[in-house]
């Protein structure tokens, strides 16, 4: 290929995106701050620019690495300001207050209390809520 | 310590999930987000389609039900580690 730094750029470029949430996602070392993903991006930035200096068709190779780096922008804003919208939730129970009781049915539909879960857990309860899968 | 995993979805789903993955700890479902609202954790619309959901979080709650360690990420990606959990679960006796 003639200018494989641009399409080697491209190629990067989308496989830095997809990794993120294909595997490094899993891991809290790569999620927290996707760190390995930023370093996929810085390079496949660099080939793509390097790829367009050395073409002769510099409005293709413009386009393309154009839509390479809006790649990396898009990553940008989805791990830096799209999961960062969450409502305050300045309600929510502090450390020393009482747990609000509720009734809610377990995935086998049976009628759970909260005060009749700390009834059999002397070592208390943790509560872990997560978004589902709806 | 014993873990409750709490989220909008049907026990069905619930009960796919956890046969799934082989969690052994009890899931309950919060169609109405019920629990979810008393907990102030609503995050409205941001599920599929526009479904409300709760945002992540973790409480932890001695037999008495008082709050003794809580987690309310400021980040949808980052959510309180196994290690964090555990120690804050040491700390209740």
């Amino acid at each position: 290929m003639k200018n494989w730094r641009l399409w080697a750029g491209f190629v990067l470029s989308i496989a830095a995106f997809i990794s993120y949430f294909a595997f490094f996602y899993q891991f809290p070392i790569t999620r927290d701050v996707p760190w390995v993903n930023f370093i996929l991006f810085v390079v496949a930035t660099v080939l793509l620019i390097a790829g367009v200096r050395r073409s002769q068709r510099k409005i293709w190779s413009g386009i393309v690495a154009f839509l390479g780096i809006a790649v990396f922008a898009f990553f940008v804003f989805a791990v830096t300001v799209a999961t960062r919208r969450l409502p305050p939730s300045h309600g929510a129970p502090h450390v020393g207050q009482k747990a609000p009781d509720f009734t809610l049915l377990d995935s086998n539909g049976k009628s759970v209390t909260l005060t009749g879960l700390l009834a059999s857990s002397p070592r208390g309860v943790l509560l872990v809520f997560y978004r589902g899968y709806w | 310590m014993r873990p409750v995993a709490i989220s909008v979805d049907a026990p069905q789903v619930s009960e796919n999930l956890r046969r799934k993955v082989g969690y052994t700890f009890t899931f309950l479902s919060d169609p109405n987000t019920e629990a979810i609202r008393r907990y102030d954790l609503l995050h409205k619309g941001a599920g599929e389609n526009g479904h409300d959901v709760a945002r992540p979080a973790e409480f932890l709650i001695d037999r008495s039900g008082t709050v003794r360690w809580a987690n309310l990420t400021e980040d949808l990606r980052i959510r309180a580690r196994p290690e964090q959990m555990l120690a804050a679960a040491r700390e209740v006796r």
